[in-house]
């Protein structure tokens, strides 16, 4: 504050209005700086968030219980009718499906590969920065690349896995025909691109374990791989579950890769590997179905707040399980240190 | 990150066992880049020859001129829109975060702790579920097609917030804004020489960060901008669409697309490093 008006006598209400009115201008707005000046400058970001945000959800909610009109852009009344459609389309289920299959086959192999690539990084390696940057690589190219590459790498009749498969005496596998193979080469992508960005967080969180518990393990006759269990998963179990919650919400909305899986972009001739966000596109803006499309977008985000919900539930009891389970081992191991000692 | 010689899982320096299992992932995320250009510096037929050699042939730079000057790609329209677009969105995101960040770390207001909740909140929500009525008003509005379409709905992020408060709260002392204000300082000229310099590590972090991922960025530009005006991604998508025989052709235009932010990431690759490491230390 730049200025401040000390009550001179008693300081009786009276005196201070008094006080205050005769404030010259440039206290006035001083004042008007210290205390407006915050919301003036966090505004920006609640206009935005609200214009692109908040709006388009909420008018989506709106969209969806109509029939859109798209030469009058805009739409009449049907109520539930679109969600009705939209739950009885074979289509809806299939790329449910498939959404899901490729999230679980992408999921599950990436935390552990990050896991365990994390652990090599948390040594004491030559070339430390080097090792780490080489695994974020894949980080910065974009989906629709890796996409393109890895295509071209699983195609049914000359890919380059095919042709290694061939090599050591396996049939050819049909990576853009079969669902499951189809659903691996897209999760391979995105293992691909995000491995070593997660196992970089999950390194992060490995570096921040108080080594004590390292040493007290050793003392303790614990190897490398039994401290591996014992010490580091528990310990950076909260951050993988943020990683599997941020790998939910992003998995579950996946588009680019499976779109430029091939060339007419509409998941295949059986929809084998078609996602619900591609479902949205294709009904949105290929048979340019607003209020559809709207009912789409509202299901897809009720799911992804299921799911998260349902993680959230899980987290909470893991999380505070194993708080029990890391502090009992913590004193034990400090015990036993100072024992050892 | 603190320079100490430690033991974890490991005592001592790391076998051999580890450098050769983590050359085998580097080799990993760097193969598809070789294979690219492997196919990329062949011609049409190097895709279907039965015994594939491991050499690159000499074509690429013959390759990547064609699949550049496909008119239909617009690769150097894509390329141009590309810049722009990431870096305006950098340029704001950082300049809005920080403005924000430094309101919600450093003053007090009325409010400020539900609506910092609220910045949270709206990490969750996946903006890109929006895009119906998005697309709509910006056909109303008459903006589908132009960049601004892409531009504006990224202009600041929650993320950006979030981040920039949590790194001013404890990269800039209380008293040297107090001190700022009794010097008759208005607020702007404190956020202008306090905040936006103290913020300085952060926001080049975040800057790194909003550029790669708008330069990345399909799904919204691929709806709302059409085939004259692409950003790079949605010209790559035209690739595939325009040779979708020739491979040797679509592979180099890709690597050439990518091309931009390797050379950026050999750069500031570093600082990406440690902006994930301690993102994910504070969240």
């Amino acid at each position: 504050m730049s200025t401040t008006i000390a009550p001179q006598s008693g300081g009786s209400k009276e005196r201070v209005r008094q006080d205050k009115s005769q404030l010259n201008w440039r206290q006035r707005r001083g004042q008007w700086d210290v205390k407006y000046s915050p919301y003036l400058y966090i505004a920006p970001f609640f206009i935005v968030f609200g214009v692109a945000g908040l709006f388009p959800i909420i008018y989506t909610a709106f969209i969806s219980l109509q029939d859109w009109d798209l030469v009058r852009n805009s739409g009449e009344y049907i109520g539930f009718g679109q969600y009705n459609w939209v739950l009885h389309d074979r289509e809806f289920w299939i790329a449910l499906r498939n959404t899901f299959s490729i999230f679980l086959l992408s999921a599950i192999p990436q935390l552990v590969a990050a896991t365990v690539i994390a652990a090599m990084l948390d040594q004491n390696l030559r070339a430390r920065t080097l090792w780490r940057m080489g695994v974020l690589l894949p980080y910065v190219v974009a989906p629709v690349a890796v996409s393109l590459i890895f295509s071209n790498m699983f195609g049914d009749k000359f890919g380059l896995i095919n042709t290694l498969l061939s090599d050591i005496g396996i049939d050819p596998i049909l990576w853009h025909t079969d669902i499951i193979p189809s659903h691996i080469a897209i999760a391979t992508m995105v293992n691909f691109r995000w491995t070593g960005y997660n196992a970089l967080i999950l390194l992060a969180a490995m570096q921040a374990i108080p080594r004590d518990l390292y040493e007290a393990a050793a003392i303790d006759g614990a190897k490398t791989v039994r401290r591996f269990f014992s010490v580091t998963i528990p310990q950076i179990r909260p951050t993988m579950i943020f990683v599997i919650i941020t790998a939910t919400i992003g998995g579950l909305q996946i588009f680019d890769e499976p779109r430029m899986y091939d060339q007419t972009g509409t998941g295949g001739a059986n929809k084998q590997w078609l996602t619900i966000t591609m479902y949205l596109y294709n009904i949105g803006w290929g048979k340019f179905n607003f209020g559809r499309a709207a009912a789409v977008a509202w299901l897809l985000f009720l799911i992804i707040i299921a799911i998260t919900l349902m993680n959230n539930y899980l987290t909470r009891r893991f999380v505070s399980g194993e708080d029990a389970v890391k502090k009992s081992k913590k004193t034990s191991l400090k015990l036993t240190a100072k024992g050892g000692k | 990150m603190a320079r100490r010689t430690r033991t974890s899982i490991g005592t001592g320096r790391p076998t051999p066992f580890v450098y050769a299992m983590l050359a085998v992932v580097l080799v990993g995320s760097m193969f598809p880049f070789y294979w690219s250009f492997l196919i990329g510096s062949g011609d049409a037929s190097t895709i279907y020859s039965q015994n594939l050699s491991w050499w690159p042939g000499g074509n690429f730079l013959s390759n990547a001129q064609e699949a550049i000057s496909n008119p239909a790609v617009n690769f150097w329209k894509a390329l141009v829109n590309s810049i722009i677009v990431s870096t305006v969105t950098a340029a704001s995101t950082v300049f809005l975060s920080t403005l924000a960040g430094f309101a919600f770390a450093k003053l007090r207001f009325k409010g400020s702790g539900p609506l910092l909740v609220a910045v949270i909140a709206t990490m969750a929500v996946p903006v890109q579920l929006g895009v119906v009525p998005l697309y709509i008003a910006m056909s109303k509005l008459g903006w589908t097609g132009t960049l601004g379409a892409v531009i504006i709905p990224a202009l600041v992020t929650a993320f950006g917030v979030f981040w920039m408060t949590q790194y001013l709260s404890q990269a800039l002392p209380t008293e040297l804004i107090e001190a700022a204000r009794v010097d008759g300082c208005s607020m702007i000229r404190t956020f202008w020489h306090l905040g936006l310099t103290a913020a300085r590590p952060a926001a080049a972090m975040l800057a790194l960060f909003t550029f790669t991922t708008t330069w990345n960025n399909f799904f919204w530009p691929f709806i709302v901008l059409d085939q004259q005006n692409p950003t790079l991604p949605v010209a790559l998508s035209l690739l595939q669409a325009n040779y979708f025989v020739d491979y040797s052709l679509v592979l180099a235009g890709v690597l050439v697309a990518t091309l931009p932010l390797l050379i950026l990431f050999i750069f500031t690759g570093r600082q990406l490093v440690s902006g994930i490491m301690q993102g994910a230390v504070k969240g």
